[in-house]
This record gives structure tokens, sequence and C-alpha cells, in this order.
């Protein structure tokens, strides 16, 4: 089963508004998202959350594909309590590409952006706090990318604070 | 330079945890302190970070699911039937109704056990010593059920991918309503206790208010958010595994602060004894549902949330049709909750840090998975 592509009146609505910056609408199993460019995010997840009643920022995720050139998927899931609904926005970067960040539109996206800095090292541009959240701070590596071993680790960090040789 | 004298204060910044009873968990927080009064809290977490989510990605689906059950350990359950309804959606499966029925009964059970270990443990860090033996006596007998039908308590992992792995045992119907029927005169036990309690009210009255729009801009869930007045319940507005069958309210606060969320916390048992009730009288009969031994979703990506104990829990799957995940992202109700500390202990004092820390009912495992 593949996405099919989505229509109805919000996708016409972010056509009207966006244009090319939005390439797909689609549904999958159910489940609507788009595609967009990286500096069409903010600005669409603004849009929804004042004309559309997307109000409610649910999640700020990342998936790591090695061998693509832009190479994070960055996926904003957002959820409308009026319309009961839920809608994903999707952005392709490159590694060292700095998106800009959603705290301004929703504050609750400050820790969601600090962990996606942590797992992938993707740094978000104007966001207030950028460190580390999970992790400690002077860590090395990111951990949820998929060229870092599950067993990997900052070997030289549990030297240095723990003490010992390995935390294996 | 000017002259100083005692009455001058500065800032004290104060460590609160990692080590601190009423924590809940190793979580730290950084007060500034203006004499008594909070001005400002920066947390840190991640001491039990265990990289659940590069986990998922390094085993298959089906040995990722006990994996879940150690993130919210209170509410294990939830997190495997959380878990389960992701995987069958990107399957595109469906539990059969025997398996949904079930599920929606231990889940509403756990419900009850997480909000029990709530209210005790928040009793207790207010100075009611109490509640908290009268609440662990009772979530003992759900504890036993749950040993009873999958020989854990704890870490249940009492569901499988596409329904069920153990049949009821025989006594299960009796063995639920007998608690229910329990359990009822126990809530109103409790609430003797506290509700009207004066050094209960004015400990929580108007401490740690959070409206309605402040939830949302933050992503607050669950209990907190319904206490700031928004009926908003992922069983209603989204239902699945049958809770559209079911008959319950929403209950909601009025003020948002933190003896609202201990009112809304104590109606939801009541309304989850109401669930399991209906849910009992007729369990349906049939298959509980086969889990197929080799799961390899199509390529694609769903993400499904359920109406945790502690807010909207959600399991964001990508599939790339082998048989371990491509990448398994949680969304967990206590950590996007804990973002919301700095706005309700701001202003307030410093014991009543410790009282809004017990009402958002974090548990540090699903913090920092």
């Amino acid at each position: 089963m593949a996405a099919t592509p989505w229509d109805g009146e919000l996708p016409q609505q972010l056509k009207a508004r966006f244009g090319g910056k939005i390439s797909d609408y689609s549904t999958y199993l159910g489940q609507n998202f788009v595609v967009a460019t990286p500096d069409a995010v903010i600005p669409i997840l603004e849009f929804l959350k004042l004309e559309g009643d997307f109000d409610y920022l649910v999640d700020i995720t990342a998936v790591d594909y090695p061998n693509r050139p832009e190479r994070f998927d960055l996926v904003y899931i957002l959820y409308s309590f009026a319309r009961n609904e839920r809608l994903r926005v999707k952005c392709m970067i490159a590694d060292g590409d700095k998106p800009a960040t959603a705290v301004p539109v929703h504050t609750g996206a400050n820790w969601l952006e600090r962990e996606v800095f942590d797992m992938f090292g993707v740094q978000f541009a104007g966001h207030p706090d950028m460190r580390r959240i999970l992790l400690p701070e002077e860590w090395q590596g990111f951990p949820l990318r998929k060229d870092h071993s599950i067993i990997q680790q900052d070997d030289r960090w549990v030297k240095e604070n723990l003490g010992i040789e390995s935390g294996q | 330079m000017p002259e100083t004298t005692f009455l001058d204060s500065t800032e004290l910044v104060l460590n609160m945890g990692p080590q601190h009873p009423s924590t809940h968990g190793v979580l730290r927080v950084i007060l500034k302190l203006d004499g008594e009064k909070v001005n400002g809290t920066e947390c840190v977490i991640g001491y039990l970070h265990r990289g659940v989510e590069k986990i998922g990605e390094n085993r298959t689906y089906q040995q990722f699911a006990p994996y879940v059950d150690r993130m919210d350990y209170v509410a294990a359950v939830s997190n495997g039937l959380g878990y389960c309804l992701a995987v069958e959606k990107l399957l595109n499966i469906e539990a059969p109704p025997r398996a949904q029925a079930t599920r929606v009964i231990l889940t509403e059970l756990n419900r009850i056990a997480s909000h029990l270990l709530w209210l005790g443990t928040h009793a207790l860090d207010i100075g009611a010593i109490t509640p908290v033996f009268y609440c662990f006596r009772e979530r003992e007998e759900v504890l036993k059920i749950f040993e009873n039908y999958c020989g854990a308590r704890l870490t249940t992992h009492a569901f499988r991918i596409g329904g069920l792995q153990y049949e009821l045992y025989d006594g299960f119907e009796k063995q639920v309503n007998d608690f229910c029927d329990m359990f009822l005169p126990k809530v109103e036990e409790y609430e003797e206790l506290l509700t009207n309690n004066r050094i209960w009210v004015n400990r929580l009255k108007g401490v740690g208010i959070l409206n309605g729009d402040e939830c949302k801009e933050y992503g607050v869930t669950g209990p907190v958010l319904r206490a700031a007045g928004v009926k908003w319940d992922l069983r209603k507005a989204q239902p699945y595994s049958g809770y559209e069958q079911y008959d319950f309210e929403i209950p909601t606060g009025e003020n948002g602060d933190t003896y609202d969320r201990y009112l809304v916390r104590m109606e939801e048992m009541r309304q989850s004894v109401r669930i399991i009730r209906q849910a009992t009288a007729k369990i349906p009969a049939g298959p509980i549902g086969k889990t197929p031994k080799v799961i390899k979703p199509p390529t694609g990506e769903a993400y499904v949330s359920i109406e945790a104990p502690k807010g909207e829990l959600g399991y964001f799957i990508v599939s790339d049709n082998s048989t371990q995940p491509y990448r398994v992202r949680v969304r967990p109700p206590s950590f996007v909750n804990l973002q919301a500390l700095d706005r309700m202990v701001r202003g307030g004092l410093i014991a009543d840090v410790v009282a809004i820390i017990g009402t958002l009912d974090i548990v540090l495992g699903e913090v920092d998975r």
C-alpha cells in the first residue's frame, strides 16, 4: 500500500498560500502529511496555527537517511483540537543545515528541538537554548545517526567522568 | 562601590535532586530563589537515558515490545498497547474483538494503578502519610490480576502485536469485578482523608496554575490539560481498541490548579471502573489474535497515540520493509509535560515546587527513555 494524494479544503488553502514550497500532499494509512522546503516550514506551522486551528504541536523528530544528499527528514506532528485532525509536516535537510526554530510559534518546541539536536546533531537557528538535553553537555557524537553503532559511546567522557574504561 | 547591608538579597541558586525523594526518580531541578520565592528553574534530565529509540532500531518488531514497558514503568500496559497499535497500524491489521476488550480492561486497571501510585506519593510529598499505605494496598490487588494473567507485575508485556499472547484465565472476570466492587468505596475513603482536609486544600488550591491556552502552547496533555477545563481525551476524540462502545465521562476542572488536577484524577479512577465493568460484562468470544511470525510492514510511516495515564503517548514508526523498524520515535507525555514545570513554579514558593512536581505525575523512565 503506497501513499495516495491528499486533496481537500486544507490542501487547497495551503496550495494557494505556499504554492511550490510544498511539493507533496499525501495520505498514508489515513494519516495526512505534506512535504515542504525547509525555509517554508515555520511559516506553514504559523499559518496552520492561526488559520487552520492546528494549535497543538505534538512532536518534532528526525529520521536519518545517510545515503541521501539531504540526510535528515525533519517531522513535525500537529494536532487541531477544533478539527480533531492530525497533520505531519516534513522537510529534508542536509547535514550542517540550520533550520529555523519553531519556538516562536509553539513554546513547546523548545525541548523537542533540543532532543533532535542531542540525538541527530541538527542545530536550530534562533533557538533560545540550543544545548543537549538528555546526554551530558560535553558528550561527543549523535547516537541516533545511522552511522553511530549501538555499542559506540564517548569513551573519553566515560573515562574522565566515571573513571572506568568502558560503560559496556 | 555601594555599601551593602545584610538586608540586600541576591539570588540564591539551590540544587534540588537528582537524589531528592520528592522528585520521584532522578530529576534534578536547579532553583533560582529570592528568599522563599522561586524566580526560575532549570531541569536537568537524562540520568535514566538508556537509548530506547536506538535499541528499537536494532531489534525486530517483536523483540522491541518488552523494552517499551520500561519507559513508563508504572503504566507498562499502556506503553505496550500504544506500541502494539502502532505496529498494527503499519501492518494494517486489527486485533480481534476479544483481544481488544481484554486490552481495554487491563489498560484501565493499569490507569488505576498508575493514579494510585501518583496519589500515594503526591500525598506523601505534601505531608499526608496515610494515603500511601491505602493506595499501595489497593494497587497490590491490580498487580495480582496482572500477575495471574501474564506472570509479571510491573513490566508486564501483556499484549502482542496482533492480539494477545495468553487466553484469559479462569475466574478473570470474577477477580476483576470483585476488585471493582472493593475499589469504589476505597476511593471514597481517600477522598474523606483528603478532599476537605484543610491542610490538603491550603497546600493545593491556587498552586501551580496552568490554564488551557498555556497547556496547548506547551503541548501538555492528560489530566493536567483536563484540569484546565479542556475536555479532551484521546479515548473519546480518536477512539482505539473499541473505546467508542463504552459509556464514560471525561472529568474536567475549572482552575487548572493542583487541587483540580487531584479531583480530575480521582474521578478518572471512578470512570475507569465504569469502563472495566462494561467491558468485563461482555467480553466477546472468539480468537485472541495471532502474532505473525515474521513482521515486515510495507515501507512507510505512521504515528499512533493513545491516552496513557499521564497524557498523550505516541509512537512514530518508520518502516523500510524489513523485520526491524527503521526508526522508532516515542512521544512521551512526561517529557513534554515536564517542560511546563518552569511556567508553573515561577513566582511561587519553594515548598510548592514539591507539590507541583507531584501533580505533574512524571515518571523519569519515560522522560529520559
